[in-house]
């Protein structure tokens, strides 16, 4: 069948430059460039290049860009390009559309929308270099009060609570998703950083216990790789019932990724397709999900936090109550802007609302329901940046999960082609020799310096709106201003218009 | 115009607090002198007073101070609290005319008990009764606004220097073991005399100097505990904080003040074992309760007076002691102008509470020696 699709990106080779040392060809894991044996120049075969940027990056000559191809289709502001292309793609293939990565479409951003306070005048903004700055943050279940008895002693048993050097955890990616070199250099950094990285559904490679103190184990619909020494191992335990990149879907771990690690991890036969129902099936209703949480209790001796995370849905607010009154410690609402390895791209599109109404609006509800100080919210779905973060604690969560952001450190370009298994960065990739190019002793590094940068620049933040701990920024919507939102939308947000 | 509680105002401001430890009555001319020694610290758009030990002879009756905006929402809350409350006496609190004085409202005292069998109906213990019958009116009755509610004391305070709305009020007449005081310098005029302070609920009254920047924090958190927060101001907050973790909580005074504004943890990391334990649970359990952003603050209540300043110590606070009395106030010279060779004086650091505790259970009776002008 003759394919109607276009490249959708030309490569410039600078003849001048290029000494056909090729590189390329071995660096492009999607076989791009390609040698012409003959001419004993490199050619390359654009309908497969993705936009990774790897042969760009490592060419020794700097002879090669990735351009977008402008190729013109009349205008037509309803048949857009995209449009037609995906007509072009399901035509040939009769297949459902697959993406990685979260949802790019051109949805309004609202943490663009919102600008943060500083204090002027009538209360001194605080130098962060000169004064102590607090981000140590706790999550887990509260009690409403303690008791001290007559001698000043404490009476009241504290649950289990995660401690945090900073309001920032790695969100949950699993090894199979991601390759075992971006899994430990997670690890590592967590470690260092004094904060937590989530294994994702796909249990923990032997290899990461070192780092457990330093993971949340996750439970998801497929259940795969879950065995009582990871439960224990880890600091806390999360039951995934949802993701904000595909709410309402399951997973899919095709079977070539299944090799001999991930079969161990997994606990599944080498080369069998991991695939995760989309509901839990002992899970149907909320009182089912109390049974799960007071299972999961029961197999880790009431010693860890139990976490639940949730996709942002229209009834996020009812939902995340019942949450909280089914014995949830944390709850993680995922945003639609959250990432994946793979989603069919119309529900990742599609389905789901944005994470800063959603956190704001769980917030207000449990606190009318007088629940909120009970539990920890963690809020997720693109996290870009410190101000984003500033944003949603200050919208209601206790802290936030990042993930697109920390694979973006480790060298992600963001071409949205996980679900293929080639990334030629080594990130979401089973191969061999593409894992090995992600060191993870490097990529640790750069995770904390990613992190470090953010820390600084929350303090920079906090002593600009003369708070000298995180916990005061906490559902302190007073410090942020909408601009450009209409009255519905500063209502749900919570906040006031810039001016007002 | 908004008024205060539909808009949130900043003011800067000028605190002072007299107390005797013997409960013995100091005349409200020394509390006067001092604030209006800081005259420069207030603008003229806020004063007042809180005074302990002023009513001996209704000392078992809650004494409600209301302003009101009219005769029928006097009228609606002299309904309201004819249902609620058995009145002893009442009236209209005494005042004389003074020029800078403008726009008062009537301004009346209720000396009142809760009604025994409205009481037990209610299931609620005496006090958390008639927090919700304040609570009632101030939200419910439109122009009535119930500003003092405890036994034994009273809050005095309007639009106007505090040395003026101490004169309107004519408190060189009454005397107390405790007295506070505050002059206030609001970033724009709410020209309102509920916005004015001390803030008070029950016996417990606050003077406070400063700009929370964890308002909305610590606003949200008491919301969902039940508190309504009507006037948008940090004193307010301040006393519904303090009043969750004395009164409902039943924890000691320094273990409420090390939550309002607690250790660090780098200075928590390197106490003992037990201690450190004590102080991080705090903070898990209480720290929407930390108070950030510049404050000074004087509580008083009927056994007691605290003074405490933010962590970092962004507002001044001087304390000193003179034989049985304690001063607290923003400046030295307000302290020395009633007490000019004080025993001890201090600046309190950072988090550091003054504690001034009643030592005798009586209280308001006797008055101290005074010499001359001075109060020691």
């Amino acid at each position: 069948m003759l394919s109607f699709l276009q490249p959708e990106f030309l490569i410039q080779r600078d003849k001048d430059r290029c000494n056909s040392c090729g590189l390329c060809v071995k660096q492009c894991s999607f076989e791009v460039h390609q040698h012409d044996k003959v001419k004993g120049t490199v050619l390359s075969d654009e309908t497969k290049c993705i936009c990774c940027h790897r042969c760009v990056t490592m060419c020794p000559t700097r002879a090669l860009s990735v351009r977008k191809n402008t190729l013109a289709f009349r205008r037509n502001s309803n048949w857009t390009v995209k449009a037609v292309r995906e007509i072009y793609k399901q035509a040939e293939t009769g297949g459902i559309l697959l993406s990685g990565m979260g949802n790019p479409e051109d949805y309004p951003i609202y943490w663009d929308r919102i600008v943060i306070n500083a204090s002027q005048v009538t209360n001194p903004p605080i130098d962060p270099l000169r004064e102590p700055m607090e981000l140590k943050t706790f999550l887990g279940r509260k009690p409403e009060r303690v008791d001290i008895d007559a001698n000043g002693n404490l009476q009241v048993k504290l649950p289990p609570q995660l401690e945090l050097e900073a309001p920032i955890l790695f969100s949950a990616m699993s090894f199979g998703s991601i390759s075992f070199n971006a899994c430990k250099a997670l690890a590592m950094a967590a470690a260092q950083l004094g904060i937590y990285y989530n294994a994702g559904e796909g249990g923990l490679h032997k290899d990461l216990y070192n780092y457990s103190r330093n993971t949340i184990a996750q439970v998801a619909s497929g259940r795969f790789g879950i065995n009582i020494e990871y439960l224990n191992a880890c600091s806390a335990v999360e039951i995934k019932m949802g993701q904000g990149a595909k709410p309402g879907i399951g997973g899919h771990l095709p079977g070539e990724k299944v090799n001999e690690e991930i079969s161990k991890t997994r606990m599944i036969p080498v080369g069998s397709d991991a695939l995760s129902p989309a509901p839990h099936h002992d899970i149907y209703s909320i009182e089912d999900l109390k049974q799960l949480i007071y299972l999961l209790r029961e197999t880790t001796g009431y010693a860890k936090p139990i976490a639940v995370k949730v996709a942002a849905v229209n009834n996020i607010s009812s939902i995340a109550s019942g949450i909280v009154r089914a014995g949830a410690d944390i709850i993680v609402i995922d945003g639609f802007r959250g990432g994946t390895g793979a989603a069919p791209t119309r529900i990742r599109d599609n389905v789901g609302i944005p994470i800063e109404m959603a956190v704001a609006s769980v917030d207000t509800r449990l606190k009318n329901e007088g629940i909120r100080s009970q539990v920890s919210i963690i809020a997720s779905g693109s996290m870009r940046n410190s101000a984003d973060i500033i944003k949603a604690i200050a919208l209601g969560a206790d802290a936030v999960y990042i993930a697109t952001g920390a694979l973006i450190a480790l060298g992600c370009h963001v071409c949205q082609k996980c679900y293929t298994g080639k990334c030629s960065w080594g990130i979401a990739t089973q191969n061999p020799d593409l894992v090995k190019r992600l060191n993870p002793d490097i990529g640790s590094k750069r995770l904390i310096n990613l992190i470090t940068a953010w820390i600084n620049e929350i303090k920079e933040f906090l002593g600009g709106m003369g708070i000298n701990s995180i916990d005061s920024l906490r559902g302190n919507r007073d410090m942020l201003r909408g601009i450009g939102l209409n009255q519905k939308e500063l209502d749900i947000l919570g906040i006031k218009a810039a001016g007002e | 115009m908004q008024i205060e509680g539909e808009v949130r105002i900043p003011s800067g401001c000028a605190i002072s607090g007299i107390m005797n430890k013997k409960g013995k009555a100091v005349p409200g001319e020394y509390i006067i002198r001092s604030i209006s020694v800081m005259h420069e610290r207030s603008n003229g758009l806020g004063g007042g007073f809180a005074a302990y030990g002023i009513y001996p002879e209704y000392r078992d009756y809650y004494a409600l101070h209301l302003f009101f905006d009219s005769i029928a929402s006097k009228k609606d809350t002299e309904h309201f609290i004819n249902r609620h409350f058995d009145v002893s006496d009442a009236g209209k609190i005494p005042t004389r005319k003074v020029p800078s004085i403008k726009n008062a409202p009537l301004i009346w005292r209720y000396f009142v008990k809760p009604k025994a069998a409205r009481l037990d109906q209610s299931e609620l213990d005496e006090e958390e009764y008639v927090v919700q019958c304040v609570m009632s009116v101030n939200k419910k009755i439109k122009g009535a606004y119930v500003f003092s509610s405890g036994k034994n004391m009273g809050t005095f305070k309007g639009v106007g220097y505090p040395e003026d709305i101490g004169d309107f009020y004519r408190l060189d007449e009454y005397r107390g073991y405790i007295w506070t005081a505050h002059g206030r310098f609001p970033t724009n005029t709410p020209g309102w005399w509920g916005g004015a302070h001390p803030f008070s609920l029950l016996d417990c009254s606050i003077v406070h100097n400063g700009e929370l920047s964890s308002y909305q924090t610590n606003r949200r958190y008491l919301e969902e505990l039940g508190y309504s927060c009507t006037l948008q101001t940090d004193t307010e907050v301040i006393t519904y904080l303090l009043d969750l973790l004395l009164r409902k909580h039943r924890l000691p005074l320094d273990i409420a003040c090390s939550i309002i504004a607690p250790p660090f943890f780098k200075d928590i990391e390197r106490m003992g074992s037990n201690e450190s334990a004590l102080y991080k649970t705090l903070r898990i359990i209480y720290g929407k309760g930390l108070m950030n952003g510049p404050f000074s603050i004087i509580a008083a209540w009927n056994n007691g007076i605290m003074a405490l300043n933010d962590r970092i110590k962004l507002r001044s606070l001087v304390a000193a002691t003179k034989d049985d009395m304690l001063f607290i106030a923003s400046e030295e010279a307000a302290i020395r102008t009633v007490c000019p060779q004080p025993e001890h004086i201090w600046a309190p650091r950072g988090s550091e509470p003054v504690i001034g505790r009643l030592e005798t259970g009586e209280t308001g009776f006797g008055t101290v020696d005074v010499k001359e002008d001075k109060a020691c």
